[in-house]
């Protein structure tokens, strides 16, 4: 009984219906609104629960699926299904919307209708995008994804939105329209839009880095890698808080999630072959990143550099166990290094959303992102202070959060491919700390640096369950990561004994 | 005792949360009470844990308590391996953390931070309780960053002071720079044992010795000289061994019972802890031993003489630090691991005292640490003054008080080493017991005796400070005075460590001092034999001279010795390299890299100008679209021709 009911579909549309129903009540009665959208999304989030509760761990196979023709004549389906890899990460779209919606009570009074359902009809296509197992189904959620972020910008966003939004929108447009072209290059050479038969799909060398390259712009522009990363601040910026906890928290999970989804187990040999340059540019964005996170003046775009920072150990990850089965013809270190991108993707996402959460706070309060116009915080909102603190400490990677996990992992598997590779990863543990710790002596520390400072309040009861909540994940989460990394296993194991063997 | 070794840990945890987070609720003496009995739980366990190894003859226990993740073929576990070792640490560790925890209720008295401050120091218990009994990596690196966080959180304690933020960031970056290095040790460990628990590491350590790694291309590295340099440079920075001491006299900012127990006691013993805890893979590398062992003299001599020209007490105090982590670093380099943790043991309890009596001074002298402003203390605070002497003089190394016991076995070690470093150590630990004598006494006699330079109103009030500070400082005293005495012949040379410590018998230099004891006494007796004896004795009397007899020595002998002060007095120049070229530096860097890289090159190169280009383009080509059939006509044609004479030309 358990799996007959489709879980997938009731977590991708019930907030997609939940959304139109918003939308529908209108901006007259936005109390309303608010209360449906908080119940929508608290159900989702219930709804995706028995993913994890029902999850087989002992298999790589598809799990919850879902298998439905919908445009025959093409061989396109409604298929969708999960394994280790894609259902924490829907885990995490779920609860973090819980609390962008709650957050976004108070501080959204303009168009609040359209804004809940924006967030709501967001989530929903976001799963979809993590469930999506036929490449069309896939291409038309990663699209769609992109006008509900559009819109949140462009309307709710900051002073130079337009430009934001504008320069957003051509980056990831850009990059997905020749993915497009490559998912259609591959429906014709297997006659299927079966993301899984295109894994299993021969390819020739050639074949395969041109599709690589049509992957890698998709998926790099969302991570977003060095150096097509330069949407992000801006974007970061414009946005409302929401906004930005979406975007840091999930999207640009997506990207790193497109690189194990499809270049990996597609292009193996084109990824083997062009491994140097991902690593390559993976320890720049963690090298040079945060050097240039050090001197930025606004804490928002401190945070989003930090952000391309820490998805640089992701991508990292991801292309480094090549090297590292080289050199030790052992799966085990390739394991460990995907495994650490996982947990360090799902916690980037509590850490980046609690930060930027962190920032609202305080520009809600002060109408200001500039780390200058703050200064001994701590005085007015010590409640504030100590959860900024606890997640600056998780920014900068310290054991017991979940920041640590896995940073700790990935450089514990790189050294086996060079040491070198972890000499310049590990870095990060003395510029993360500096810029993180640096900006919360700025702003939190310190005497109260004006009557502005001198007026604020600390947390109220909503923002103070929104952190905490997210304060028990990361600790949960870096003092016993078991249960996320148990769930992964079979999936990493599977797709690494796949890219191992050559489709030449 | 699985129970029982869980609560050790857990109680101080259990006493930081509700101090912490339910202070609202349990009030102020709620905070206190709740920290320190918790403390004193974990205390009177550790005595129980010592009981049961020592005179028990109880095996060491080595468990696990759950499985942190299994990832790549590797348990990440977090367990607790208690042996003699681990029972002599947690049981000092808990006793000074006791007695700051009842120092800190006079001390703080009225302080808004009051609650706060228990809640950290309780937690900071609880971390480093976590860090000295585990039984592997991972947690050992757990406990190294929870001790410095909160050691960040309590320098930074008054936060409203600029130079206590500075301080507070400094000592966490300055630290991050160790574990750098330090994360890099255990990912090599990881990588050629497979494993992070001490004991399989400890098993695997012959076999691994003879591997190499190629870290620069042509030059070939001993795998486990490599991973002790790295996990060593972790300890450079957390024990504050040049060139990462840097942080410590900074960390003076925080309130004085921390530094008693953080930044004296414990915190920073554990960079000492962790190379003996290693030493069976220390031991496979002579080249290893020898860096630490020429580390540790030079800090020991050189940042003792940075100590003689502070002015604030508790700077004095804090170079002294520096220099005896020094002493205690030698010693470990020297193979002489067990007369590390002796000195470790005897420093905490007399390091501990000299700064909570320093603090007695402080708060007697209404927060003002400038020794300038201090004399003749000693007729109103005869309970301090006392104490301080005991500690003044076992830090001098005086028999028979505990420091001469501990810094005799030391100076005895190195030289009796063998390793090409030897030699310039020993003359350095040797030299540092006069520059000690000297830091020390000139301290003593300026805030003890001579003329009253302090203020009126500040004389006025002078007086004892209460008894919840003074028992403390008895507390210390006691084992300040008496510890060394009667542990020395167990803890060195009656194998007390047992199989916790492992030398080879090539470096073994405990075994070769250990034919000259003859017990504890006849060694104090013998002491004036030896040339440390009479250079303490010597540093002593020409303070008493300088700054008793004749004051106004002082200012000749700093002007005759003008040169030498000056480099003194900025500290051999480390912190303005570190901030004028290391902090200035990155962020110079990083400012090129944002103003070139992304916003000239990515964003005005690439993105703005490729918009530009597709705008220009469309500008061009909009130009070809005129309407005029006959322009079109003759685009097709040329096209077809041209389309023609390629199928023509293939």
């Amino acid at each position: 009984m358990f799996y007959h009911i489709p879980w997938l579909s009731l977590a991708i549309w019930t907030p997609i219906v939940g959304g139109v129903l918003v939308l529908l009540s209108g901006d007259k009665a936005p109390d309303g609104a608010r209360r449906i959208a908080v119940l929508f999304a608290l159900v989702t989030f219930l709804l995706t629960l028995p993913l994890y509760i029902g999850f087989d761990v002992t298999t790589a196979q598809m799990q919850f699926r879902e298998h439905l023709p919908w445009i025959p004549a093409f061989n396109i389906y409604y298929s969708l299904g999960v394994d280790g890899i894609s259902m924490p990460l829907i885990l995490l779209t779920s609860f973090m919307t819980v609390l962008v919606v709650i957050v976004g009570w108070v501080s959204i009074q303009k168009r609040v209708a359209q804004y809940m359902a924006a967030f709501l009809i967001m989530e929903g296509v976001i799963i979809g995008v993590f469930s999506a197992l036929d490449a069309i189904l896939f291409y038309v959620f990663w699209e769609s994804m992109l006008i509900p972020m559009f819109l949140i910008i462009g309307i709710w966003g900051g002073p130079r939105r337009v430009y934001a939004t504008i320069k957003f929108f051509l980056y990831t447009f850009l990059g997905s329209v020749l993915m497009l072209v490559a998912l259609i290059y591959l429906h014709f050479r297997s006659g299927s839009f079966s993301i899984l038969d295109f894994q299993t799909l021969k390819l020739t060398m050639n074949e395969q880095l041109l599709i690589f390259i049509a992957f890698l712009l998709a998926f790099a522009v969302k991570v977003p890698m060095w150096p097509v990363h330069t949407w992000l601040p801006d974007a970061h910026v414009e946005a409302p808080t929401g906004g930005s906890v979406i975007l840091a928290a999930i999207m640009l999970k997506i990207g790193a999630y497109g690189f194990l989804r499809f270049s990996l187990p597609i292009t193996p040999d084109a990824s083997h072959r062009l491994a140097w340059l991902m690593i390559a540019l993976s320890l720049v964005a963690v090298v040079y990143i945060s050097l240039v996170a050090m001197v930025q003046k606004d804490m928002k775009k401190l945070i989003a550099y930090s952000s391309i920072a820490h998805m640089g150990f992701v991508t990292l990850a991801f292309f480094i166990p090549f090297a590292i089965y080289a050199s030790t013809k052992s799966l085990n270190g390739a394991v460990l290094a995907v495994e650490g991108g996982i947990v360090q993707m799902v916690s980037h996402g509590f850490i980046s959303g609690a930060l930027f959460l962190s920032v609202g706070v305080l520009y809600e309060r002060m109408h200001s992102r500039a780390i200058a116009d703050y200064g001994g915080v701590v005085n007015r909102m010590p409640v504030f202070a100590a959860l900024a603190v606890f997640f600056a400490m998780a920014n900068s990677g310290l054991p017991g959060t979940s920041g640590f996990v896995g940073e700790f992992m990935i450089i514990l598997a790189s050294v086996r491919a060079d040491i070198w590779y972890a000499v310049l990863l590990a870095t990060a543990l003395v510029t993360g700390a500096a810029y993180t710790l640096w900006m919360v002596k700025r702003v939190i520390f310190g005497a109260v640096a004006n009557e502005r400072v001198d007026a604020l309040q600390d947390l109220d009861g909503r923002e103070f369950l929104v952190l905490g909540l997210l304060a028990v994940a990361v600790l949960a989460l870096g003092v016993w990561p078991a249960p996320l990394i148990d769930v992964t296993h079979m999936s990493v194991q599977n797709l690494l004994s796949h890219i191992m063997i050559s489709k030449l | 005792m699985e129970n029982i070794y869980l609560a050790i840990v857990l109680a101080p945890l259990a006493g930081a949360v509700i101090a912490g987070l339910f202070g609202r609720w349990v009030g102020r003496s709620g905070a206190h009470w709740v920290a320190t009995l918790s403390v004193a739980v974990s205390f009177l366990l550790s005595l129980l844990v010592l009981k049961h190894v020592l005179f028990d003859g109880a095996p060491p226990f080595d468990g696990s308590i759950y499985t942190w993740m299994v990832a790549g073929g590797i348990h990440f576990e977090i367990g607790f391996l208690v042996d003699r070792l681990t029972a002599l640490m947690i049981t000092v560790v808990t006793f000074v953390s006791l007695a700051v925890h009842i120092y800190t209720i006079g001390y703080l008295r009225g302080d808004p931070g009051y609650k706060r401050f228990f809640s950290y120091i309780a937690l900071f218990t609880f971390a480093m309780l976590m860090l000295v009994m585990a039984n592997n990596f991972l947690q050992l690196f757990f406990g190294w960053e929870g001790v410095g966080l909160v050691s960040y959180l309590l320098i930074g304690f008054w936060y409203e002071r600029e130079s206590a933020n500075f301080a507070a960031l400094k000592a966490f970056l300055v630290n991050r720079v160790g574990d750098f290095a330090f994360v890099l040790g255990i990912a090599l460990v990881v990588m050629y044992f497979n494993t992070l628990n001490y004991e399989s590491v400890f098993r695997a350590a012959p076999l691994v010795a003879d591997l190499s790694i190629h870290v620069i291309p042509g030059t070939s590295w001993s795998v486990v000289t490599l991973i002790c340099l790295l996990l060593f440079v972790g300890a450079t920075a957390k024990s504050a061994q040049i060139p990462l001491h840097v942080w410590l006299p900074d960390s003076m900012e925080g309130p004085t019972p921390i530094s008693a127990l953080i930044h004296a006691a414990t915190m920073v013993t554990a960079g000492i802890f962790m190379v003996a805890r290693l030493s069976p893979l220390f031991e496979h590398s002579a080249t290893a031993l020898n860096v630490v062992l020429v580390l540790g003299g030079a800090t020991a001599f050189f940042m003792g003489l940075v100590g003689i020209v502070q002015t604030d007490i508790k700077r004095v105090i804090a170079y002294s630090t520096i220099s005896q982590l020094g002493y205690m670093t030698a010693a470990l380099g020297a193979s002489a691991y067990a007369a590390a943790i002796f000195h470790l043991m005897t420093h905490a309890f007399f390091k501990a005292l000299l700064f909570l009596g320093a603090g007695s001074v402080i708060i007697a002298m209404h927060h003002d640490q400038d020794m300038r402003n201090m004399g003749g203390l000693r007729k109103y605070m005869p309970i301090t003054y006392i104490t301080f002497l005991i500690g003044a003089l076992a830090l001098c190394g005086i028999p028979p008080f505990a420091g001469f016991f501990s810094k005799d076995s030391i100076i005895a070690a190195v030289q009796a080493s063998q390793l090409p470093g030897a030699e310039f150590a020993y003359y350095c630990v040797l030299g540092g017991v006069f520059v000690t004598a000297l830091y020390t006494f000139r301290m003593f006699f300026l805030v003890f005796h001579g003329k009253e330079r302090m203020d009126e109103p500040t004389r006025k009030h002078l007086r004892e400070s209460p008894a919840v500070i003074t028992i403390p400082l008895i507390m210390l005293a006691i084992p300040s005075a008496l510890v060394g005495w009667f542990t020395i012949k167990p803890i060195l040379f009656g194998n007390y460590f047992g199989n916790s410590i492992q030398v080879l018998p090539a470096h073994d230099v405990l075994a070769k001092v250990g034919r000259e004891f003859h017990g504890a006494g006849a060694m104090a007796g013998d002491s004036i034999h030896t040339p440390a004896f009479w250079l303490a004795v010597g540093g002593i009397f020409l303070m008493w001279v300088v700054y008793w007899l004749r004051p106004a020595l002082a200012g000749v002998l700093r002007r005759a010795l003008a040169p030498l002060y000056y480099v003194l007095e900025h500290k051999y120049w480390f912190d303005d390299f570190n901030e004028k070229v290391v902090a200035a530096g990155g962020r110079g860097v990083g400012r090129a890299l944002w103003r070139i890289g992304d916003v000239r090159l990515i964003d005005g190169l690439m993105v703005n100008g490729s918009a530009w280009l597709v705008g220009r383009w469309a500008s061009v080509s909009r130009r070809i679209q005129t309407g005029f059939l006959y322009h079109y006509a003759f685009t097709m044609l040329v096209g077809l021709l041209l389309l023609l004479s390629w199928f023509v030309i293939r």
